[in-house]
């Protein structure tokens, strides 16, 4: 191993397998890269320095008893801090959950430490994972590491940024409306929304039920099939868990053969809007799909553009509910409790001060779309356009396998640019959210850079609800011919921090 | 579809329970405003014969076998309290003097 910190996952992992490297030292050269670089990203909230080198040490010494390893024991991750994380602090990247401790592992934390798997820390999020830049986290932006000034993307944009700076060789994200998939796009990195269901959301602090789904990050196909691996599957602490085997992802990761395949390019995910070399890369890699052998048409699904006007009124309307929980009674901050307030009122207090804009805004929107009166017209029809975009997609999965688009419509802004614009904003997930809708899977994969700014640019391919295999398979064949032609993979194309 | 008015927000705001500040409510009343009307397009279904979707998953009334299980401890759950007194979460009073 002569570079610890740049390895994959899955090469890391053999040396510590086979004694080359001990866990120990594979971990200590990424704490110390997050001390040398996370000044200027800020990718993290926490660093969990003792646990994350007791947890390398357990693996080291199950080795050492001649105890045999997980394919990913003693390779560190970095966890967005959405998920619970018992005795180290998860804040959601919110002020009202600043100090809080919690009492329980997530499902996803503790599948990750029962596969030897090394949390690192917790990562920087916009707040409750309400955003796409992750400039609405209390904690202060997150940089991109391929030009600091900009946007990583968001809601996980301190997870795809640690990736992008050789922080960490696996992250965790979540994914509800692009959080996932956009940040891997905006950062050259690769990232999975699993099927809905497919990853138990036990201990992942909720924002929109419905559409919330945990899945992985990484900077190759086959670290993110290790990590999607060691985290899917039925759990019964959480009733939306579906109770069915996990797609054999990493042997689909392995493939590197598409031959054969239909795959359709979705005709609305275009146009007005795009960057010119954002779809400039993307139809170069519709091209290589071909060269690859596989057969591509394009496909027509109409009602994918009404999917973000729906998708910011069922998930503001999921939110304002899931939020109710921050009450300041059980847990969490509490504002103007001096014993003349009513609890009502120390509630109000707490919640005006302990929330950023962006939630009081999706807070306030969901109320409305909930309320008598508008309910049907708003919330009502938005249901029936999630029941339009699933036809949508049942269609187009009836001629191909997968579907493919641009990830984002552009690449990363400068951070502020779209700050108090929410609107614009919201189009950064325009592509990203028909998946979260009818609950599919989807992935991201760097796809090159754009020739005008330089920075990454993401595909996006989506495969039909239990086929996450499918994305792997045309993922990882894509990323082999890509880093045959480059003769080496995107992010060694990025600056030095 | 009609905007939404500076009234109805800081209406939905005491709802939700937001203490908001004068300046964020005429600030919010602008941005809601923009962006209802920017999704006010779905209501383009609204006379649609089509069957609303709520949840990607065709579940119902998932159960588990009615046994102990084991659960945070007392002193766990009080854990992250902003103030606990015997035991129980100490809260600001609920009833009226009177």
């Amino acid at each position: 191993m002569t570079d610890l910190i740049r390895s994959t996952a899955a090469e890391t992992a053999a040396a510590i397998a086979s004694g080359q490297v001990s866990a120990v030292e594979v971990t200590q050269a990424h704490l110390d890269r997050i001390e040398a670089v996370d000044k200027k990203v800020n990718a993290f909230l926490h660093v969990d320095t003792e646990g994350a080198l007791g947890a390398a040490r357990a693996v080291d010494e199950k080795r050492a008893r001649g105890e045999k390893l997980g394919p990913l024991a003693g390779v560190p991750l970095a966890l967005k801090d959405v998920f619970t994380t018992k005795g180290i602090p998860t804040t959601c990247g919110s002020k009202i959950l600043e100090g809080w401790i919690p009492p329980y592992d997530a499902t996803v934390t503790s599948r990750l430490k029962d596969a030897g798997v090394v949390i690192l820390g917790k990562t920087n999020m916009d707040e409750f994972a309400m955003g796409s830049s992750t400039e609405n986290s209390a904690y202060g932006p997150t940089g991109n590491p391929w030009d600091l000034s900009r946007i990583p993307g968001g809601s996980g944009g301190g997870s795809a940024a640690a990736l992008a700076a050789y922080q960490a060789p696996l992250a965790i994200g979540t994914d509800t409306g692009g959080s996932i998939r956009q940040p891997g796009a905006i950062t050259g990195t690769v990232g999975v929304k699993p099927t809905y269901g497919s990853v138990s959301r036990y201990g992942l602090v909720a924002f929109s039920s419905s559409l919330d789904q945990g899945g992985p990050c990484a900077r190759t196909v086959l670290d993110a099939a290790l990590l999607h691996e060691a985290i899917a599957g039925h759990d019964p602490m959480d009733s939306t868990s579906i109770d069915a085997p996990v797609p054999a992802v990493v042997e689909a990761a392995k493939r590197r053969d598409i031959r054969g395949m239909r795959i359709g390019v979705v005709k609305e995910f275009a146009g007005e809007g795009y960057q010119a070399g954002v779809m400039q890369r993307f139809n170069e890699s519709v091209e290589l799909l071909r060269e690859l052998g596989a057969e591509v048409v394009e496909i027509s699904c109409p009602s994918f553009l009404l999917a973000m006007p729906a998708y910011y009124l069922i998930a503001p309307s999921e939110a304002s509910s899931n939020l109710a929980r921050f009450d300041a009674m059980r847990y969490g901050l509490r504002v103007g409790d001096d014993g003349t307030r009513s609890a009502e009122d120390v509630t109000a207090l707490t919640r005006e001060a302990g929330f950023g804009a962006e939630v009081k805004r999706r807070i306030i929107l969901g109320t409305y779309a909930l309320s008598s009166g508008y309910y049907d017209a708003y919330y009502g029809s938005a249901q029936k356009v999630r029941t339009l975009i699933s036809r949508d997609f049942d269609a187009a999965f009836a001629g191909v396998d997968v579907l493919v688009s641009p990830t984002t419509p552009t690449t990363a802004f400068p951070i502020g640019e779209r700050a108090d614009d929410p609107l614009a904003m919201y189009l950064a997930d325009l592509c990203t959210i028909p998946s979260n809708l009818a609950g599919n899977a989807a992935m991201s994969l760097p796809c090159g850079l754009a020739p005008e700014d330089n920075l990454p640019v993401g595909l996006q391919i989506i495969a039909p609800a239990m086929a996450d295999d499918r994305l792997y398979r045309v993922g990882g064949a894509v990323e082999a011919a890509l880093n045959d032609k480059w003769g080496h993979t995107l992010l060694e194309e990025a600056p030095a921090l | 579809m009609p905007g939404i008015t500076r009234e109805e927000v800081a209406h939905l705001a005491r709802l939700s329970r937001l203490e908001l500040q004068a300046e964020e409510l005429d600030h919010f009343a602008e941005q809601l405003d923009v962006i209802i009307g920017a999704v006010a397009r779905v209501s383009e279904v609204a006379g649609q014969d089509v069957p609303p979707t709520s949840h990607p998953l065709p579940l119902t009334n998932v159960m588990r076998a009615d046994v102990v299980r084991p659960s945070l401890t007392p002193e766990q759950a009080l854990s992250g309290a902003p103030a606990a007194e015997e035991q129980r979460f100490r809260v600001p009073q609920i009833l009226g003097e009177d």
